[in-house]
């Protein structure tokens, strides 16, 4: 049986990556992700935890550390954060490509220049192609029952998987939350055996080289079994609930019972913005709210399906693309562009470098996505506009 | 069957592009990068073997009466045996 718990949200993912027994971490400390790592030493060398702890000189180095030792077929754990993850990006895209599931946690955090240890998603929008699975947790209990699933699904399907929790505003926040028993968390996760280790009796090469006669097809392979891992992952979320009884789902919905309105967010920011919601609903306006909980493989039916019956759609992004706008934005634009009633879409971009965002802000979204619409139709949906920024 | 048929689909590929076969790189013909080939003067080749030992293809290997033939599957052209040789026996002749 599980118990209640008052846990920090790092301590809650270093517990999952403990229940599911863990043979290889290596992680270079950077914040807000210190503490996962910080934790699970303690309980390596405290004989909690029978694992490997690789002490790497850089998150480079970490995430290559982790490709060979799932390569020799262990389960492995690295974690990151901002300028941990650009170092490590070359390596990101080798598990998904030679297939290692790899399970690593993002602590996101604005990225340099000027300095910034608090939280946003600039980091994981430059992952966005590095062919993982990739969820984002809202609160503390999401980052534990993430963690575990994204290892289930990362082995069941030899993909590596990234979770992201937002840095401090789940990282560093204690929240009650239940955590599983270890046996039944064990149950879940069941050992595991790659078809293809590293193994001199059976000998293989990995990360070979391709001339451009066979490249193409080494990707299309690729592209083919990514898209092919939506439904072990539905599948993964499904028995989870039936074990755990929190169920999880790619695009998850929230008040959009007849909504006219709905806004899209990721992260632990969909926590306020429900709050708003209430309030807005108790106003008699008919909004909803949109969590897009499953980045990669991107769930275009499903965000498909929660707009049908929508006039209007606002969303949040915490990050930025220059020059272009919004990241989430324009993903979710080039996902319901091809439906025959094309609804507005409008883009707001706050919360960078850690500011808050607050209810107040989140009403004022959805007012202000009305009041382009109504004055310049689908023309007024075009630019992005940034909120909460002193003139 | 052309060489595209004979290709492997991208079907046919184990997960994650690994090989299974040990040694499979030998099968990869590197000599069609060559422009130039090296050819030898018997006549004043003191069978010394620098060549042999500078290629760095490791494509040149000894023949049964004593001289060093690279084998021009894999030898790319590059020369360096040519101008390693002290006798100035190899000269690089252009691939018509």
């Amino acid at each position: 049986m599980g118990r209640i718990v008052g846990l920090e949200g790092s301590f809650a993912v270093a517990e999952a990556v403990r229940m599911v027994n863990a043979d290889v971490i290596a992680a270079y400390p950077i914040t807000p992700q210190t503490h996962i790592v910080e934790r699970l030493a303690e309980m390596i060398a405290d004989g909690e935890l029978d694992a490997e702890f690789i002490c790497v000189e850089s998150e480079h180095s970490a995430m290559s550390a982790c490709v060979g030792a799932s390569a020799a077929g262990a389960r492995v754990f690295t974690c990151s954060a901002g300028q941990g993850l650009e170092l490590m990006h070359e390596v990101l895209y080798i598990p998904s490509s030679m297939r290692l599931p790899v399970v690593a946690v993002a602590a996101n955090r604005a990225l340099s220049a000027p300095l910034s240890v608090w939280c946003d998603h600039s980091d994981a929008m430059s992952l966005r192609d590095i062919g993982w699975i990739q969820m984002f947790a809202e609160n503390n209990q999401q980052a534990f029952d993430l963690t575990v699933c994204a290892y289930r699904m990362a082995e069941e399907v030899l993909f590596p998987a990234m979770v992201h929790i937002d840095g401090f505003f789940i990282s560093h926040v204690i929240e009650d939350m239940e955590l599983p028993a270890e046996d039944e968390v064990r149950d879940f996760v069941p050992d595991y055996e790659h078809p293809f280790v590293l193994d001199p009796d059976k000998p293989v090469s990995m990360g070979c080289y391709a001339p451009p006669f066979i490249y193409p097809e080494t990707k299309k392979a690729q592209e083919v079994a990514f898209e092919a891992t939506k439904s072990k992952i539905l599948a993964t979320w499904d028995e989870f609930g039936r074990a755990f009884g929190r169920y999880y789902s790619p695009v998850e919905l929230y008040r959009m019972e007849d909504a006219r309105i709905a806004l899209l967010v990721m992260g632990s920011f969909s926590e306020t913005a429900m709050l708003a919601i209430d309030e807005m609903r108790d106003a008699g306006e008919a909004v909803g709210l949109i969590r897009l909980r499953l980045w990669r493989p991107f769930p275009f039916a499903e965000l498909r399906a929660a707009v049908k019956d929508i006039e209007l759609l606002v969303v949040l992004d915490r990050a930025i693309s220059f020059g272009m706008g919004g990241p989430v934005c324009s993903e979710v634009r080039s996902a319901l562009y091809n439906l025959a009633d094309r609804i507005p879409i409008i883009s707001f971009i706050g919360g960078l470098g850690g500011r808050d965002i607050s209810i107040a802000e989140f009403k004022y979204m959805i007012k202000r996505a009305q009041e382009r619409v109504k004055e310049a139709g689908m023309e007024g949906a075009e630019m992005p506009e940034m909120i909460g920024i002193r003139e | 069957m052309s060489e595209d048929d004979m290709m492997p689909g991208w079907k046919d590929l184990k997960p994650g592009f690994v090989v299974t076969e040990p040694g499979s790189a030998s099968s990869y013909k590197t000599g069609d990068w060559r422009s130039e080939r090296p050819v030898r003067d018997n006549v004043r080749c003191i069978k010394c073997g620098i060549c042999y030992i500078y290629c760095p293809e490791g494509c040149i290997s000894e023949t049964e009466d004593g001289y060093f033939d690279a084998d021009l599957y894999y030898c790319k052209g590059c020369g360096i045996c040519a101008h390693e040789c002290p006798r100035g026996v190899i000269t690089m002749e252009e691939e018509k």
